[in-house]
């Protein structure tokens, strides 16, 4: 069996590890444009302000592909798939024959039409290590940034940069900071504890040209700057797959098993859409737990197994200069909100089960909030009121308890 | 994969926090349990979850498959002989593990990187200490 994984971040390694749990001797190629050992692409801003190396930084260990008996073919792109002959072709011409195909392509960020910008010298995206690299060599001791985007790549880029940059500016069309993942109300603390580090935000405004290495804004605000980041959102790469007679839409459609429209062709992590159970709408889930389980899922599809990956929520773990939070699902419904000193919790219900949920300071054991949702657990059958105190397995049944801590449901 | 694993029986524990202890001592640096515990505000792997009459001990389940590894971004989270082992040394302490684990059963260890329960494997007791110090036999090292 020839396995041919285009990429080689999170979806990638957990089609290898699925694809090896059941097949030891079929024949796996990696084929990636980045010219990186495997790394953890959110760890960028971890780099940047010196919490980890590149070193530490890689995602698996180096004997990785080899224990995995991997031929990796790094620093190459595919250029074309041929579903019919099953092969395909690099930028120079080779030709790679598969059986089975991964699609990995991740996203790539969106760098949006702005008047003057292809005038701005020094303008970065933040989301390779490459990219993490030449911002750092372009700050070098200093220098004033701005940043186009205060989501989840324009903050975290804030914060590993904070410690060098001479100042920093931040610019969202959005009303407030992380829109994607907070309501108004939990911003509002994050965003003064940001600012706190001498971060300034420029909020439901947009960048409205570029006059040289000024930003004109829609509000009329003029702000210089020496270094931009784009970081204004992710688009999936779809491009190969639509090509090669994939059904798109915004992001390759891939079914509960990760196949795509086509025999013989998975898809998974950033370039496809996923099923959000919290909401019922398929959309690009860009996050790292969701590329890997969706990866590990289509390696063993590939290999011949069977398995499905159906539980797909938003979510995600972050923290700013010491402030975490975590965030899932989705925030239409009964909403249950409490703020103790700096910590804030909010819980959505709707149609009796758990749908979503902010944390911000204490996020102590929030995975059990994340279970309620990903398990569509019916909350008439766990105590509510003690899980709004605090997540704990106190509030399951006696019996239920009996299964998760006593082995009968390993 | 069939291996011995730490299980809880509610029914006999009495609360006393001895694994909590035992626990924090095993995977204290100290050889003398009163340097490693006396006056200090203990952060163990292992903890109990009491309300009225009902006490209980929560700790890593080295699920089978376990979400906290699979979502980890820094792969410092791996499955070694059946034990989820972290290294602390890769970890940032970004909480991804704490939004993944459904049994809230992985936390921040002292120094802001996460810690949990390696089943003693790493350190100077060699088979769980909480399981070694239960007094009522409510904490178990069995393979079921």
């Amino acid at each position: 069996m020839k396995y041919v994984i285009i990429g080689n971040s999170a979806a990638a390694i957990g089609c290898i590890e699925g694809i090896r749990q059941q097949d030891k001797n079929g024949e796996i190629t990696v084929i990636a444009g980045e010219p990186h050992h495997t790394y953890s692409r959110p760890a960028i801003s971890y780099l940047l302000c010196g919490k980890t190396t590149e070193e530490r930084m890689k995602y698996r260990p180096d004997d990785f592909y080899q224990k995995m008996n991997c031929t990796v073919m790094l620093g190459r792109n595919v250029t074309r798939i041929e579903p019919e002959e099953k092969w395909l072709f690099l930028e120079d011409g080779t030709a790679v024959e598969y059986d089975k195909l991964l699609i990995a392509t991740g996203s790539r960020p969106f760098v949006p039409g702005i008047e003057g910008l292809e005038g701005v010298k020094e303008q970065y995206t933040f989301m390779s290590l490459d990219d993490a690299m030449a911002l750092d060599e372009a700050l070098g001791s200093g220098g004033r940034v701005l940043i186009m985007g205060a989501g989840l790549i324009g903050l975290k880029c804030a914060e590993g940069i904070a410690r060098k940059a001479g100042s920093i500016d931040v610019v969202d069309l959005a009303d407030r900071i992380l829109p994607s993942i907070l309501d108004a109300e939990a911003a509002r603390p994050v965003q003064e504890h940001i600012e706190k580090q001498g971060i300034q935000f420029h909020l439901g405004d947009g960048v409205q040209k570029f006059k040289g290495n000024t930003a004109v804004l829609s509000s009329g605000k003029e702000i210089g700057f020496d270094i931009l980041v784009v970081a204004v959102g992710v688009r999936p790469n779809v491009e190969l797959a639509r090509e090669a007679g994939i059904e798109v839409r915004k992001g390759i459609v891939t079914d509960e098993r990760c196949g795509t429209s086509l025999p013989d062709i998975y898809a998974a992590g950033d370039c496809t859409e996923s099923y959000d159970i919290t909401t019922g709408e398929h959309k690009p889930l860009a996050l790292l737990p969701n590329a890997y389980m969706q990866g590990e899922c289509a390696g063993f599809n590939m290999a011949g197994s069977s398995k499905t990956y159906d539980r797909a929520i938003p979510m995600n773990a972050i923290g700013f200069f010491d402030l975490h939070m975590i965030t899932a699902g989705s925030y239409d419904g009964e909403c249950f909100i409490r703020k103790n000193g700096g910590d804030y919790k909010m819980l959505v219900s709707k149609d009796g089960v758990l749908k979503g949920f902010i944390l911000i300071g204490d996020v102590a054991r929030a995975g059990i909030y994340t279970s309620l949702i990903r398990e569509q657990t019916p909350l008439e059958t766990v105590d509510y009121e003690l899980i709004k105190e605090k997540p704990q397995l106190m509030a399951f049944s006696r019996t239920e308890r009996a299964k998760k801590l006593g082995g009968a449901a390993v | 994969m069939k291996m011995r694993r730490i299980y809880v029986n509610e029914k006999w524990c009495l609360g006393c926090h001895l694994c909590e202890y035992n626990c924090a001592f095993s995977n204290s640096a100290e050889t003398d349990m009163v340097k490693a515990l006396k006056d200090v505000h203990i952060n163990p792997r292992i903890r109990i979850e009491e309300e009225g009459n009902i006490h209980f001990a929560v700790s890593c389940r080295h699920c089978e498959e376990p979400l906290c590894v699979k979502g980890c971004i820094m792969g410092a989270l791996s499955i070694e002989d059946g034990v989820i082992m972290i290294d602390q040394d890769k970890c940032v302490g970004c909480c991804t593990c704490i939004l993944m684990c459904p049994y809230g059963a992985i936390m921040p260890s002292d120094t802001g990187v996460m810690q949990k329960c390696e089943l003693c494997v790493k350190n100077a007791g060699g088979t769980p200490a909480c399981v070694e110090s239960c007094p009522n036999r409510a904490i178990v090292f069995e393979e079921r």
